[in-house]
Order: structure tokens, then sequence, then C-alpha cells
């Protein structure tokens, strides 16, 4: 059964399972674990690039279409229901008349690309992409009254997924993970005190039935894209990547499966938007069509490891954990270097993404295959030469038998 | 006996029609054509004085935009290296630019005189091509060199280089935006005498002037380089086919670098002089300016100095008159420019790379 | 016997994953022409691809000259004083003739007086010396990628397959051109499929197969002999021309 869950492409490496087997748990039981608001709004974000990222591995990492033009299909999907919202009011049907009309127009425009992609060879794509996509983001900035310009738009979610909403009178129990550790660091002793502690109040809200919705969004789609890249879709994908000029003549139409690809990575991605304005309950250009942001979303899938699905699980948790967390960790390395002029201003917490652009850069040259790879290839090693090592001791005592 | 072999009157091929020679011009010299067709329709929608002065406004624009994007389409067109990064030194160039003429030589660009201001701009302009210069020779040889020949990892590495860079600029000149005062002799217009038949009365800024006499300057002496030296036949052939320049003895690895280095200069240029057109800088201007450029490199094809020069002047103008005329769909009209011609001529106005 | 110009010792030479010499040993006299001759797939095209530093030798040494040139970047080879004319010509269409030739003049500007008597050689390129390259026929091509070879004395003259595909009036005048060239006592090692052309013109000769040579001697020898012939290439050579 779990090889027709994972599609038969498992982690292949014990770290891996272990630290998406944790990512798992902390985002199913999130609202259990998490009692800050912060976190709980981090977990959201991490289930929807998730997907964002992942989709995006599939053109690039898969198939090597480079495109730049990824945030725009996510700012679609969150403007198209934050505009319907702000139109319509914050029924369901809103909501889906905005989804609606926003996987249309991304399977419109995605159709244009690849018609596109047909006429230019793919650097000439990658530039194109880049362009179109600052072209929408400079439009809706342009056009306010509609979109809220710069300033953006608040989205009002239907009351069944909002804060006030409780789908049942009472309180579950959580346990607080952070709490739970820092009390072990703390006072180790006091066992009984720190687990106590570490219990806390839930309240089920609107807001968890949407987070949880999200969840399971998240979940199919991450499902759905493994089975994809497992089946012969999959491996064709692979043959246009590794020699297009053969696959096309064993008689596969690439057109046709490129189309394909940027069709499925569009639309989730588009989708993955609406659910961003759903829970976020705020859009903007900023947080929605940035080049920053489509940058962020190359870095995770590239130190996460393309081509490989899981790399975007880790490579999002991963830079999720950095943007909030390496700023306190530069403040106190920030300490050390005190004194040193230029050093210091580097190392400071604000300067944060100068080190993962660093990082990116490096992992670019020494970690092609990102963590994932280097974690599968340390696995893969270890196998080997556990093999190897059992080959010698039968070798040996059929040997000292004989 | 002669009247034998003349050929008779109605069997004679006749000149060829307008609508031939039409067509021909279109298919031989796609840049003339758009570019007369870009200047002509708009004289059409406003007046003839704002007109002119939108079309050297844009002409000015779009002289800076090839000074930037000119060593972009070289570097590709030569190595095949698509550097993402360019913008980084575009951005490079304006801070290095502005520190000198608004804070180093501060003084003499405050002064009246126009000599004096060359004093301070000259080497403003020289400092930055220096600067952009140098750190283009440790880019090439940290980031670039290792992945000749995989375009992929190319983009992303330029790419991760650029933000890098641009967070060193943070860094070293703070995150705030950098008023760029404009030298006193250039500040204002020169106003056409009323007495001038149509276009009496108009002004023109100083500084666009400047310019575009700049500009032309700097397209003349490319061409000159690339037609007429053999630094140029040795780049022209470079593009063509680099394995056998090494095989008659040159060593294109050389080249390459020194182009590399010139065109980050030359990205360096344009970004100080954007600063003093603008009058303000941010370390992401190099970002919006990008998309400029690759819309003239894509639109004048990679590789063609000059595609790029018309492609250029192309993206300068309809930013003007599309700005005038309604600037809110200034950018769509240059990407939606860029993609119209990409579809007529997927290669690019002058298309030198087979692409 | 004097030294010869270029030896090669037991190369090995891979293209991606394919082995393709398996320990070649040639030597070219001095002063002489040298023919390499086999089948399609053998080696020879490779062969001169490695000695100009093309195609990365795995093991064996060359010298030239008395120096070991194995493993030396490919514009430091041709400073050697070693031509290259590729199967392919190489010509760079972009540019015209004259800056064909200006490019291939490394060591300064181009002497007028050889300029002169390259034009004796090749007529056509003093006729289209301002036109595009690109627009020269296959003739006049091939014309032009042997004259950017010749245009500048050159210790060692590596020419690939010059005659094919052109018109034998054409094959004629490259001859001639090649008989002035070894009156000027040079050093040309030329590939070649056509027999004729090769024994008009081979003083010495090496055949290749499957990545090895497998015979070298004089052209006489080998021209005058059908049986050896039929032994090395498969087939008596002069009945097919």
């Amino acid at each position: 059964m779990l090889n027709t869950i994972f599609s038969g492409d498992f982690p292949r490496s014990r770290i891996l399972s272990v630290m998406l087997l944790a990512i798992f748990v902390m985002l199913a039981l999130g609202p259990f674990l998490f009692p800050s608001t912060r976190a709980f709004s981090t977990l959201g974000m991490i289930c929807i690039f998730i997907i964002v990222v992942a989709s995006y591995d599939v053109m690039l990492g898969y198939t090597h279409i480079v495109s730049f033009a990824h945030t725009m299909f996510f700012g679609i999907g969150a403007y198209g229901v934050a505009m319907a919202v702000t139109a319509m009011g914050n029924t369901f049907s809103a909501i889906l008349a905005g989804t609606l009309a926003a996987v249309a127009v991304t399977i419109v425009l995605s159709l244009l690309l690849g018609l596109l992609s047909l006429r230019v060879r793919a650097i000439f794509f990658a530039l194109v992409t880049l362009a179109v996509a600052f072209a929408f983001m400079t439009l809706v900035n342009q056009l306010y009254t509609v979109t809220g310009g710069e300033d953006g738009l608040r989205v009002r979610v239907p009351r069944e997924l909002g804060p006030a909403f409780r789908p049942f009178d009472g309180t579950l129990r959580g346990f607080s993970i952070t709490t739970f550790l820092s009390g072990l660091f703390t006072q180790p002793w006091n066992l009984g005190e720190v687990i106590r502690e570490a219990m806390f109040d839930v309240r089920i809200t609107g807001r968890d039935i949407m987070y949880y919705v999200t969840f399971a969004f998240s979940l199919t789609a991450f499902l759905l894209l493994l089975r994809m890249m497992n089946s012969p879709f999959g491996r064709v994908l692979q043959a246009i990547r590794e020699n297009e000029f053969r696959a096309e003549a064993l008689g596969y139409r690439t057109v046709y499966y490129r189309t394909a690809v940027v069709l499925v990575s569009t639309v989730l991605t588009t989708l993955a938007g609406v659910l961003f304005a759903l829970l976020n309950r705020y859009v903007n250009p900023e947080n929605t069509l940035n080049f920053e942001l489509m940058v962020f979303i190359l870095l995770m899938c590239v130190i996460g490891g393309m081509g490989t699905l899981y790399g975007a699980v880790i490579g999002v948790a991963l830079f999720m954990l950095a943007e909030n967390y390496l700023q306190d960790l530069l403040r106190v390395l920030g300490g050390y270097v005190e004194g040193i002029p230029l050093v210091e201003r580097l190392v400071g917490p604000e300067h944060w993404l100068f080190w993962f652009g660093l990082l990116f850069v490096l992992s670019v040259y020494f970690f092609p295959r990102g963590i994932v790879g280097l974690l599968r290839l340390c696995s893969a090693n270890g196998a080997r030469r556990r093999a190897f090592a059992a080959d010698e001791n039968a070798r040996e005592q059929r040997e000292s038998q004989a | 006996m002669s009247t034998q072999n003349q050929i008779p009157d109605e069997d004679r091929p006749s000149p060829a029609g307008w609508r031939v020679q039409l067509t021909r011009f279109r298919e031989q010299k796609p840049h003339l054509f758009l570019l007369l067709f870009m200047v002509l329709i708009p004289a059409f929608l406003m007046p003839p004085v704002t007109w002119l002065t939108l079309t050297i406004s844009g002409l000015a624009m779009g002289l800076m935009l090839f000074i930037m994007a000119s060593g972009m389409t070289l570097t590709f067109g030569l190595m095949g290296v698509l550097n993402l990064g360019h913008g980084a030194f575009i951005s490079l160039g304006a801070f290095a630019g502005a520190t000198v003429v608004a804070f180093w030589l501060g003084d003499y660009a405050g002064s009246s005189s126009m000599l004096v201001n060359m004093a301070a701009i000259i080497p403003a302009l020289v400092f930055a091509m220096a600067v952009a210069g140098l750190v283009g020779l440790v880019f090439e040889r940290l980031v670039i060199r290792p992945v000749y020949g995989d375009h992929l990892k190319q983009i992303l590495v330029t790419v991760g280089g650029s933000i890098i860079l641009m967070e060193l600029i943070h860094v070293i000149w703070g995150p705030n935006e950098i008023p760029v005062p404009r030298p006193d002799s250039l500040r204002g217009a020169v106003i056409v005498a009323d007495t001038v038949p149509l276009i009496g009365g108009m002004a023109v800024e100083k500084y666009r002037l400047v310019a575009v006499v700049l500009g032309l300057a700097v397209y003349g002496l490319m061409i000159w380089v690339i037609d007429r030296t053999r630094v140029g036949i040795l780049i022209r052939a470079g593009v063509e086919n680099t394995e056998m320049v090494e095989v008659q003895g040159y060593r294109i690895r050389l080249l390459f670098l020194a182009v590399f280095v010139a065109g980050s200069a030359l990205a360096g240029l344009g970004g100080a002089m954007w600063a003093m057109y603008q009058e303000i800088i941010t370390a992401h201007m190099g970002d919006t300016l990008m998309i400029s450029v690759i819309v003239v490199i894509i639109l004048g094809g990679l590789g063609s100095i000059r595609g790029c020069f018309y492609g250029a002047i192309l993206v300068g103008l309809i930013n003007l008159y599309v700005g005038y005329l309604e600037p809110r769909l200034a950018a769509v009209t240059t990407v939606g420019l860029m993609m119209a011609v990409l579809m007529w001529r997927p290669q690019g106005l002058i298309p030198v790379i087979k692409v | 016997m004097a030294e010869p110009m270029l030896t090669l010792s037991g190369i090995r030479a891979d293209i991606d994953q394919y082995h393709i010499l398996h320990g070649v040993d040639l030597q070219v006299p001095q002063g002489e022409l040298t023919v390499l001759l086999g089948r399609n797939g053998a080696g020879k095209s490779t062969t001169l691809r490695t000695i100009m530093g093309l195609t990365r030798v795995t093991a064996g040494g060359i010298r030239f000259g008395g120096d070991d040139i194995t493993g030396m970047p490919t514009p430091q080879i041709a400073r050697k004083g070693i031509a290259f004319v590729p199967e392919s010509m190489g010509i760079f269409g972009l540019l015209t003739v004259r800056e064909n030739m200006v490019l291939a003049a490394i060591n300064g500007p181009i002497d007028p007086a050889r300029l002169e008597w390259v034009f004796t050689l090749f007529p056509p390129l003093k006729t289209f010396w301002d036109r595009s390259a690109g627009n020269l026929s296959g003739g006049q091509k091939q014309m032009l990628a042997i004259a950017r070879a010749i245009i500048e004395p050159r210790e060692l003259l590596l020419v690939d397959e010059p005659t094919k595909g052109l018109a034998p009036a054409i094959i004629n005048d490259l001859a001639g051109a090649f008989e002035e060239l070894k009156g000027q006592r040079a050093t040309i090692l030329l590939v070649e499929q056509n027999f004729n052309f090769s024994s008009r013109l081979g003083q010495s000769v090496a055949v290749m197969d499957d990545g090895r040579i497998i015979h070298s001697g004089s052209m006489a020898d080998l021209a005058g002999d059908e049986a050896l012939q039929q032994h090395l290439l498969g087939l008596s050579l002069g009945a097919h021309q």
C-alpha cells in the first residue's frame, strides 16, 4: 500500500525519511503543536509553497523548462479570488467563481506561452517569461481601481472559514513542542512541571478548518505530482529532458508533453494562490507577484533538490525556518564579530539574504542535486558499502569453511 | 536588324511596384521599417512640438539602454553566456558614479560652469566603468567560469550572484535610495527660439541632448571596433566558430574575459548615466532596468550590436510615446512589442546567432 | 634519416564515452607530403584533431620539432607552427575573404608578396576579396581554407579531406597548389579518400584502421603493389579511379 501512495518513489534515505516524517507530523498536527499565531501562519504558508515549489520543480527539474512567470500564475489565483470576493461578497460561490476565472486565465496564458516556446529557444523563453511576468505585475499595479494597486486587497473569507466560527463547543488539548523543548533544556529534572506547562487549550475555529483544507490540498496535490512523475508520462518527460531530439524521433510529440506539464504546473500554482488569499486574507503585488518571491521559489527548488519533488518539501521548510530564525542566528553571530567594520555589517540580520544567496550559489556548484540528492547519495554509498561488506563477510565465511 | 534583338515592350519587365518594394524593404531591413513605423504613427496622435520632445527624450533613454544592453548581448553572442546578473553591474555603476558626482567631487558638480562640471562628470563615468569592470572580472572568474556551456546553471548562478552583489550594495551604501543631483550646467532645458517655425518655443532638456550625443558616440566607437579593427574581426569570428579561432592560434578565453569586462564596464557607464538622468538611485534599479534590457536584446537579436542599437531606440521611443498617451500601459506595451516582433521574427530584428 | 617533424607514440583518444584511437604510432617525415589513408570511421580525422589539441589524449605522447606538445592548449600548438584545415573547412562565413585572411595572418600584417603568390594559386580569392566568405562556392571555400593555412609559412600543414565533394576541375587546381607547396619543401600530413589525388602527391603513406596504424611506408611502394592495397584497404584502389 505504501508503494501505491508513494507511487514507488520513496525517499531512499533514512535521514530524508525522518525529516519528511517530522515535517508531515508538524503540518498534520500543526494547530495542536504550536500555540503562537505566527507559527500557525508559517505552517499554512509551508503547505501552500510546497505545492508552488513542487510544481515548479516539475517544470524545472524534470523537464528543464526555465520559467520566471511562476509568480504570475500564483498571483492570478490569489487576485482572482480576492477580486471575486470583493465584488461578490464573502460567499463560497464567490470563491468558486474567482477560482474558476483564475484557472481559465491561467490555462489561456499557459497555452500562449507554450505556443511561444515553439518559436524560440529555451534561453529566449526564460527571458520572455521574465518580461511577461514583469508586465503583468506592472499592469496589476496600474489598474489600482480593481486590484488595489500597491496597497492590495483585503480578502473577507466566508464566516465558516473565519476566526469567529466555532464548529463545535468545548476545547481540545494541545501540546506545545517549543515550550516542551525549552523546558527540557532549562529544567530537565522537573519533567512533570514541564509537561504540564506545555499543554494548552486549543479552540477549533474556522481558521483551523481553512488550514486543514489547505493541508489536505497540499497533501493530495503532492501525491498526485509524485504519481504523475513516476508514471509513463513522467518517464517521457525525463527522456525529453535528456535528449529531446531522440524523444521526438522515438515518436513522442514533445510539444504535447511540454504543454501538459506547463498546464499542470501552472494550474496547481494558481490553486495554491487561491488558498493563499484565503489563508492570508490579504494580497498585494509584493506578496504574490514580486520578483524576489520568484527568486525564492527558485532558491527553494534548487537548494532542496531539483527533479526530486521531495526537494520542494525540504527546501520550503528550510527556507521558512531560515527566514524566521536566520535573522536571530545572525544577531547572535553579530555579537561575536562586533568591531570588524565591513564584516560586522554583513553579518547583520537584515542581510540574511546575502548569506542565503551565497548558499544558493555554492549549492549550485557543489550540490547540484540539492539536499535531497546529497542525502540520497550518502545513503546509497552507505548501502553500497554495507552490501560490499556483507559480500566480503559471506566470502570469508565460505573460505574459512572450505 | 537591331530591332530584331530588342525585347518587345509588353514583355519587358516593369520596374517593381511600390508594394513589392515595400515588402522587400520590410524583409531586408526590418529594423528600419519598424523604426519608421514607430516614429511616424505617433506623429499623428500628438502636436508636433510634443512629438519632437518625446522623440528626443525617447532617443536619450534608448541610447542609455543601448549602452547598458550592449554588454549583455555581446557576452551572449560571443561566449554563449547568459548573465542575468548584468543588472547588478548597472546598479553598481550607478552607485559608483553617484558617489563621485554627489559626494567626492560634489563641489565641481555644483559649479555652474560646464567645464568645471565636466571635471566631476567625466571622473564619475570613468570610475563607474572601472568599478563595474573590475567586479565583472572577478565575477567572470569566480561565478561564470565554472559553468561555461551549461545554460541552466548559468541562469541559476548569475541570479544568485546578482542577489549577492545587490546585497553588497546595501551593505556598502546602505539600504536607502540616494538622490543624485544633476550637475548644474546640465540642469534645465534649451529653449528653441520662438521665431523657428513649427517647433518655436520647444524646450529640450540639456541632459537628454548630452545623453544622445554620448550614446551615439559610444555606438559609433563600438561599430568602428567591431567592423574595422582586428579585435572586432576576432569577436565576429568567435561568435561564429570559437574552436576555429583557437585553431588559428588565438587564445579566445582571454578575449572572452575582455569582452565580459568591457560589457560590465558598459553596464556601469549606462547605470551612471541613468543615475544622473533619474536623479535618484536604489540598489534594485538594476532589476527594473533589466526587464527593458532583456526586451532590447531579444528584440534586436542576441549577439548583434546593430540590432541592440535599433532595439534600444525602439524601446526608448515606445516608452516615451505610450508614457504620454496612456502611461499605465507603458510597460505592457514594451513587452507586447517584444512578443509581436518575436512572432514575426523569432530571432530578433538583426539576427547573428541561429536561435 | 632526418628526425621526423611529427611523432605520435601510442596515442589513445576518446570522444565522450567512445574510444576512437587505440594506440596510434605515426611519424611524419620533414619536407614531405604524407598521406593518411583509411576507410570511414578509422580515426583519421580524430588523429588530426588530437595533434591539434582539440581532442584530449588519454595516453601516449606527441612530439613536434623536438617539443612535447601533448596536452598543450590549441592556440599554443598553432603558434608552434602547425596549421590545420579541418574537414568542415572552418571558414568564417560572416566575415569577408579579406577578413578571413587577416585573421589567419597571426604574425602581423599580410605579406603582399606571399599574398600575390596565394592569388596565383587560387585566383577566385582575389576576385571575391571583399565579398562575404559565406557566399563562396564549395570549391572556393576550400581554396580559402587552404589559403588561410599557407598565408604565413608554417612548419606543418594538417589537411583533412580537401577534395571531398569537389568537381574534378577544382581538384586539379588543388593538386597544382599542393605541388607548389611540395616544391617549397613544406611538411604536409594529408588525410584523403581520393587515391588518385593521394598517390599523385604523396611521398609517404600511412594506413589506418580501427584506431591504429596498420601500415606505413613509401607511397610508391603501395601504389605499385595491388595485392597490398587489397589487403590493407579491401580493394584495389587503382581499379576504382
